[in-house]
């Protein structure tokens, strides 16, 4: 795999209208009047009136007539030979229509077989042997959910068991080969690169102090409330196939649908209605979903498949699983010189991470985070494991989050090391404001950025200082209280297209906006909300750049027969992309507008000034046009020679990623006796740019935190040495409530991108990157006077009480 | 599988079905009555997302048969609202934000709605503890605090109203 292009040569041009200034303020900027209710104001989303009463939309909900259920029948073994499929009980059970089985779906035309979103393939019904726990085997389709979970259990598979292989430095032995299907056999994947290794071993050598680190990303799962699913129906007399499902990528998924089955694309319509939660997890194609649109094929009925949750936790949506070895070297003054990374991806049982087709490793390579440092140099290995496929991106720009969580360790475990005080030594050592736009050591360009102003500010909302004695006089008592930083930068937005892609589809994203006569409006996009509030912040950039009020315009996504093509919702990419074509869109929509205001007002376009609803005559506001007068007049009393109508579509590829930012504090108490870990304040300072709607960034923030609390304490998908799933229900898989989440306090400072039509980053995923390595540093910062230099998250209780039992207390 | 003719009042209205045996509430109240607003989001009463009322007291309806439920009474999500009329959760889980996708919502409607039946004026840790037998996966929970504590508000201030 080849070294990481260097992608700053290539940008498109910026656009016109994006925002020059670049300085930090921490005032919302509102140009619109409260009925308009543009950029800035906190405006009531406009989905939640559906979702309140019970009236959401979400695949389980679709019931289409004489639609069959399917269930899936799973293997119990990580990795076993199948000797025999034997349906036939299931097959004589009333009820029962079909069991679809590998050897089916190849004869089907090779159905057996689908490529991931890394090129490589997967199977979707296996014909000689499983290579996970609960992989998919076959599937009964019957008439009832009831009647097919019934039907399940009465299919007979005969398997002969093989050696599993669970630990992935096992795996690059390459004793037992994982996917004997290729052609080399080996479990090795892929080696990738980034940054300059010379350049970093000269730092290294230069030294005055290093230190090294080796650390575990567990494998950990989204588990979204709601599971996956689809009800796939194909019409035998039109040859048309809908598919209700439950994915953030509904055109991409399409086009994947058509390559793969051979439906021509304008024969099947992907449908994402209403989705409970995506986080990454609804990225991926999975085998249910081909099987599923397969028996509706087969049957020529709808067919229902939703996952129960034991089947979500065991098979599909897992993240991370980064073994990481890292050393971080700084010169006599304390400040980082460079940085050296070694990793090991456990990919499962195909590399199906959820990455752009060039980046293997997702873009780890930003690891070298808010720091200015002169040389780095990350290497990664991919390898198959017998677990399912990993590498879904869990709230998480493409593996940023592993990224950030080795910087801020490696951070702290310095400034410890040297006996400063981690807050000072983060000041020391970043990019300052006056580098922006900053070229890193592994060629990522930032946009814009001030680190020390957003650190300073949750140091003033915290009162750091005070902390720092708290925790110096509990320390005298015994008492273990820490305090930990996370100063993260990430990497949102994705593309521009000539390095993003999702199997070759370029990574840009699309706005169409049309106005009735009326001067009402609805705008369809390429995304698809899976609860970030599209339908009020895309309507309120429409009404920012148009005056149109955002209750007046209808959001649609998720139709691909309606919606223009798009890449989808993920890696906090929708307001870098798809807001960011609403506000070309509807740039083009105002000058088609004003040509029509000047022909009405009979004055030349020149003569006119935009003012927030309206053209209006320079130097004369009451002689102007609104845009509702215009909209009217678009399809009532048009210029002669002028196309009727008042639309426009807008494909927008980014010139660069936006490099969103922030700081965190955490503050915690931990139990000697039990090793007990509780959060007891959280202050997180978070700048992404100019803001649409600050109640709905407020929520995406405090969502993310809670999603970033949880991989730090709680959550992790344990294996056996068999490959068992040791994490397959809620009851053994702990996601945080209302208990558990502390009250987080936020604050924003804003630094907009200078790239952006609106001056705005990505948000959704800040926090769930910017947290853990913030309770991590809190942890090992209350243990750190008694030789603890690193705990691996989960910090559970069991390892916090291992590391004090180490470190001589509790003896 | 025997079959078992049941007869419960669902927000208020009077059904009678046919089901089986082992039939699930849940899906008894979302395929026979095509009430989709409950939820299912696990099959261990871990989630919350199915939660509904059964004779006035908060149950996950994915571990109640509908058999269970026969001659009793079941409020779900849609007979929250009076009519048009919102009820003051439902106006507080709009006004502070307290939902995202939507999945839980229900659940957590039902589930708060349940506490501040018991507890009209709860702290902060006592609304946390009501709804921990809830998952949210979007919010946080800061909001949806934040939105049982604006409906407990507005349901004294109503009280109040009535006393004088």
């Amino acid at each position: 795999m080849s070294q990481l292009e260097d992608r700053v040569q290539f940008m498109h041009p910026v656009p016109e209208g994006a925002s020059a200034q670049v300085e930090t303020t921490e005032e919302i900027r509102v140009t619109t009047p409260e009925k308009i209710c543009g950029m800035g104001h906190r405006m009531k989303r406009k989905e939640d009136s559906r979702f309140i009463r019970g009236k959401g939309n979400y695949v389980d909900d679709v019931k289409l007539p004489g639609m069959l259920y399917m269930d899936i029948v799973r293997s119990p073994y990580a990795h076993a030979k199948i000797l025999d499929i034997d349906a036939s009980e299931a097959l004589a059970t009333p009820g029962v229509v079909a069991v679809i089985t590998g050897k089916d779906l190849e004869a089907a035309g090779g159905l057996h077989w689908m490529p991931t979103l890394m090129s490589d393939t997967q199977m979707v019904l296996p014909i000689d042997k499983v290579v996970y726990f609960a992989q998919e085997v076959c599937a009964v389709v019957a008439t009832d959910r009831y009647t097919a979970a019934d039907a399940v259990e009465k299919v007979f598979v005969d398997y002969e068991p093989l050696p599993a292989v669970v630990d992935p430095f096992e795996a690059m032995k390459d004793e037992v080969i994982v996917r004997d299907d290729k052609e080399e056999k080996t479990n090795h994947i892929w080696h990738w690169e980034a940054g300059d290794k010379e350049a970093t071993d000269q730092v290294f050598a230069e030294a005055a102090t290093v230190v090294r680190e080796k650390m575990h990303i567990p494998r950990i799962h989204v588990a979204s409330i709601e599971t996956c699913g689809m009800v796939a129906n194909y019409n035998p007399a039109t040859e048309k196939m809908q598919l209700y499902m439950t994915t953030q990528a509904p055109h991409a998924i399409r086009t994947v649908f058509a390559l793969v089955s051979g439906l021509p694309e304008q024969k099947i319509q992907v449908i994402s209605p209403d989705i409970g939660g995506g986080f990454g997890g609804k990225v991926p194609v999975y085998p249910g979903y081909v099987i599923c649109a397969v028996a509706s094929l087969v049957t020529g009925k709808p067919v229902k498949w939703i996952e129960d949750r034991s089947e979500n936790l065991q098979a599909d949506s897992f993240a991370r699983d980064y073994h990481i070895e890292a050393e971080m070297a700084a010169d006599a003054n304390g400040k980082i010189t460079g940085l050296r990374v070694k990793t090991l991806a456990d990919n499962g049982a195909a590399d199906a991470a959820a990455n752009p087709s060039k980046f293997p490793a997702g873009l780890y390579s930003i690891c070298t985070g808010s720091y200015d440092m002169k040389a780095a140099h990350v290497e990664v290995d991919g390898v198959y494991t017998t677990k399912p496929p990993g590498g879904v991106a869990y709230r998480c720009s493409f593996r940023v989050t592993e990224a950030v969580h080795m910087i801020e360790r490696m951070a702290d475990i310095m400034a410890h090391e040297l006996g400063e005080d981690p807050a000072d030594f983060r000041m020391k050592n970043f990019i300052q404001p006056e580098q922006f736009p900053y070229k890193s050591p592994t060629s990522w360009e930032y946009d814009s950025g001030n680190y020390p102003a957003a650190l300073q500010k949750a140091m003033d909302m915290i009162d750091y200082p005070a902390l720092r004695r708290e925790q110096e006089e509990k320390r005298a008592r015994g008492e273990l209280m820490g305090i930990g930083i996370s100063s993260f930068t990430e990497v949102v937005g994705a593309g521009n297209s000539r390095d993003f892609d999702i199997l070759g589809i370029n990574m840009f994203d699309s706005a169409e906006i049309r106005i009735h006569p009326t001067g009402k409006a609805i705008a369809r996009f390429g995304t698809k909300s899976q609860g970030q509030g599209h339908e009020t912040t895309y309507a309120q950039i429409v009404a920012e750049e148009l005056g149109i009020p955002a209750q007046d315009i209808e959001v649609e996504e998720g139709d691909t027969d309606t919606a223009p093509y798009g890449l989808g919702t993920y890696a906090s990419r929708s307001t870098p992309t798809a807001g960011a074509a609403a506000a070309m869109a509807a740039r083009k929509i105002k000058a088609k507008a004003r040509k029509i205001a000047a022909h009405l007002l009979e004055v030349g376009e020149d003569d006119l000034e935009w003012n927030v609803d309206r053209w209006q005559v320079k130097g004369s506001p009451d002689q102007h046009k609104t845009i509702q007068d215009i909209a009217f007049a678009a399809y009532t009393n048009h210029p002669y020679g002028m196309e009727a109508g008042l639309e426009a579509t807008d494909y927008y590829d980014p010139p660069n990623m936006t490099f969103p930012f922030g700081s965190y504090i955490a503050v915690v108490d931990v139990d000697k006796g039990t090793g007990n870990v509780r959060v007891r304040r959280f202050v997180a300072v978070d700048d992404c740019g100019n803001i649409i709607n600050p109640m709905i960034v407020e929520g995406q923030v405090h969502g993310g935190l809670t999603q970033g609390l949880a991989p730090a304490l709680y959550e992790e998908i344990v294996y056996d040495e068999n490959g068992q799933n040791l994490s397959g229900t809620f009851a053994d898989y702990l996601l945080p409530t209302a208990v558990e989440s502390p009250k987080w306090e936020t604050g924003h400072t804003i630094t907009p991108s200078p790239h952006h039509p609106l001056g705005a980053k990505g948000v959704g995923e800040s926090p769930t990157v910017g947290a853990p390595p913030a309770i991590a540093n809190a942890v090992v910062d209350a243990l750190w006077h008694l030789g603890v230099r690193h705990i691996d998250i989960p910090i559970t209780p069991e390892r916090v009480w291992k590391a004090l039992r180490e470190a001589g207390v509790n003896d | 599988m025997s079959k078992h003719t049941i007869t419960v009042t669902v927000n208020g209205e009077e059904v009678t079905h046919e089901v089986d045996a082992r039939t699930l509430l849940v899906h008894f109240i979302r395929e026979n009555l095509s009430l989709t607003g409950t939820h299912i989001g696990c099959d261990t009463t871990s989630c919350g997302a199915c939660t509904v009322h059964l004779d006035g007291t908060a149950v996950k309806s994915c571990t109640v048969f509908a058999v269970q439920a026969d001659g009793g009474s079941v409020d779900t999500v849609e007979g929250m609202a009076a009519g048009p009329e919102l009820h003051p959760l439902q106006e507080g889980f709009w006004e502070k934000h307290g939902l995202q996708c939507g999945y839980c919502t229900p659940g957590m409607l039902m589930a708060a709605q349940e506490l501040l039946e018991h507890n009209p004026d709860p702290t902060e840790e006592e609304i946390r503890w009501g709804i921990s037998g809830n998952l949210c996966r979007c919010t946080g929970y800061n909001k949806i605090v934040e939105a049982i504590q604006y409906a407990a508000e507005k349901m004294r201030e109503s009280r109040e109203e009535a006393a004088v």
